[in-house]
């Protein structure tokens, strides 16, 4: 069994967020940058299920410019076996990562795929939901455990409600919450080692698909600020306050 | 043209916040129809078709809905898509789900979790986990939105007096198989809606402690939220996180216990009206974001907590 794994560069979820004060989006110049943390779980699955015998072979793509490549360079130092990295410039909408996903899973032919739910920069929770889609294929979104079965996955999600448990034939689509396991961490000798593993590089242009973006960006500002709250010295006051300042008791 | 909402329900109620995806809808085109799918469903449907803003209802019915799984409901609704501009629904986990699916087959780039309708085709959003706001203009004919459910208040539960017209069932879709949901049920409110809403983190130490925290829930009549932490540690079940990737609440009154306030908690509270943190560690972030804090170590603070709101003669609730 083939796995494929997408991996997205996004801003570390560590760092304080600055909005540019033209208005045209967020600070990442000398910003610190990693994979997006659900997409360590999903390699992180991956390379559990291939060490278990139940997967052959690993493969992890990445969509972006030229240093989107580090998150498929970390993939590798994990556990995957090979990379790709779809190369692009300028705005990305989830609806084109997925079509140029489906364009790689035509050629690669997994018989999975998996990817993080959500990406901590857009948080759009949309791109795995789509390649579905176009796919045609099973979806079990926001995954926080996984059995391999014999010819499908038991999949149990997280919903607002609880948990919920869905069987879904292979191929399939699997987008991971970060319940799913506990990422490790890539040894010194793997990292050597990853830098020896192929990465395939690919025009996005010579996929013959429109990444055109559809929606307009026009204006990124800061939230609005809250006032400045206060202390308060013991739990007297602060039901006083509660009752009597805030009226909310 | 007129906006689509999906309805979310469990075969016999709606689920609460269908009621503010319908305000948003209305916001967007005042001809708002609903669709709801499902099996067994004519209560739910006559409850939306009662919903003040909803024009039209459609019902469509078979076995293979009865789970909601977004492979069977998505063909449903992009079958209907063409008589609309926009279709809309929540963005918790039903719709995160299955918006994206029906965009894909329209070939639309979706907008996710709106938080205000700007104009028909401008939305405002929020990014980075909160930490700023995008106002995006969607160029697609067909607009898919999903729509960030406690920033819209609900619409009435009344007054409308909506049709219900059948729609037609779509061949299943076989390659998925449901096979059970663990729904925690509960008498106190829900999290999504609850006026107020005590929460615990790491702070708490165990899963037993967390009684402490139930405690004062049940005595404020409130509902019991977590950060990620405690979830992860075991202290309570994943249903009750509050931050980025779990559910956003805007309560009156929000309680953060033993939550030091990394920036994926506050993007799931920070909106709340009144914020109390209490922790011991006065440098904790969410200090930051606290009306009131309370630097004191939990275990003797919550006891003291109780015994203050025990000498309260009314609690509103």
């Amino acid at each position: 069994m083939k796995i494929l794994v997408a991996v997205k560069r996004v801003i570390d979820y560590n760092v304080q967020i600055r909005v540019k004060e033209d208005g045209s989006g967020v600070v990442t110049d000398n910003v610190k940058m990693s994979t997006n943390p659900p997409d360590d779980n999903a390699i992180e699955e991956a390379v559990k299920i291939k060490e278990a015998g139940k997967a052959t072979e690993i493969v992890a793509i990445t969509v972006g410019e030229d240093k989107a490549q580090e998150t498929v360079r970390k993939a590798l130092a994990v556990g995957a076996d090979k990379g790709i990295h779809v190369k692009t410039e300028g705005v990305l909408e989830p609806l084109a990562v997925s079509k140029i996903i489906q364009k790689i899973v035509e050629k690669e032919k997994p018989d999975l795929v998996f990817m993080g739910k959500q990406a901590i920069d857009d948080d759009c929770n949309q791109t795995g939901q789509m390649l579905s889609a176009l796919l045609n294929w099973p979806q079990a979104t926001f995954a926080s455990n996984i059995e391999v079965k014999d010819n499908s996955l038991e999949v149990t999600r997280e919903i607002d409600e609880g948990l919920e448990t869905v069987e879904i034939n292979i191929p399939a689509i699997v987008t991971c919450d970060l319940r799913l396991n506990e990422p490790r961490y890539a040894s010194l000798p793997n990292i050597m080692k990853a830098k020896k593993k192929p990465i395939e590089e690919i025009n996005v242009s010579d996929l013959g698909i429109d990444i055109t973006p559809r929606v307009q960006q026009l204006k990124v500002e800061e939230p609005p600020k809250r006032k400045a709250g206060i202390k308060v010295a013991n739990v007297a006051e602060l039901v006083q306050k509660l009752k009597n300042e805030a009226k909310v008791l | 043209m007129s906006v689509l909402l999906i309805a979310e329900h469990n075969n016999k109620d709606l689920r609460p916040f269908t009621l503010n995806a319908a305000t948003a809808a209305s916001q967007i085109d005042t001809d708002v129809h609903a669709v709801i799918i499902g099996q067994n469903s004519e209560t739910a449907a006559k409850k939306l078709s009662e919903l003040s803003v909803v024009k039209k209802v459609i019902s469509i019915e078979a076995p293979h809905y009865e789970n909601f799984t977004a492979e069977n409901f998505a063909p449903a609704i992009v079958k209907l898509a063409e008589n609309y501009s926009h279709i809309v629904c929540s963005a918790n986990t039903f719709g995160k789900n299955l918006m994206p699916r029906v965009a894909a087959h329209l070939d639309t780039s979706q907008v996710s979790d709106i938080i205000k309708v700007i104009s028909p085709d401008t939305f405002l959003r929020p990014i980075y986990a909160g930490n700023a706001f995008a106002t995006v203009k969607t160029n697609d004919l067909k607009k898919c939105i999903t729509i960030r459910p406690t920033s819209f208040e609900p619409c009435e539960s009344s007054g409308g007096t909506a049709t219900i017209e059948k729609g037609e069932a779509v061949e299943e879709f076989s390659n998925t198989k449901f096979i059970k949901r663990e729904e925690v049920k509960s008498d106190r409110p829900e999290l999504g809606t609850a006026r107020i809403v005590v929460s615990g983190g790491r702070g708490m130490q165990s899963g037993d402690n967390f009684k402490l925290i139930t405690e004062v829930a049940d005595k404020l009549g409130a509902a019991i939220g977590a950060s990620r932490a405690a979830v992860d540690a075991g202290y309570i079940s994943n249903d009750h996180q509050v931050g980025q990737t779990g559910k956003v609440v805007v309560p009156d009154l929000y309680i953060a216990i033993g939550i030091s306030g990394a920036i994926q908690h506050l993007a799931g509270m920070k909106e709340s009206k009144v914020i109390v943190a209490i922790n011991k560690d006065g440098e904790a972030p969410i200090f930051s974001v606290a009306d009131y804090g309370l630097e004191a170590d939990l275990f003797e603070a919550i006891p003291q907590f109780m015994e203050e709101l025990n000498k309260l003669n009314t609690i509103q609730k």
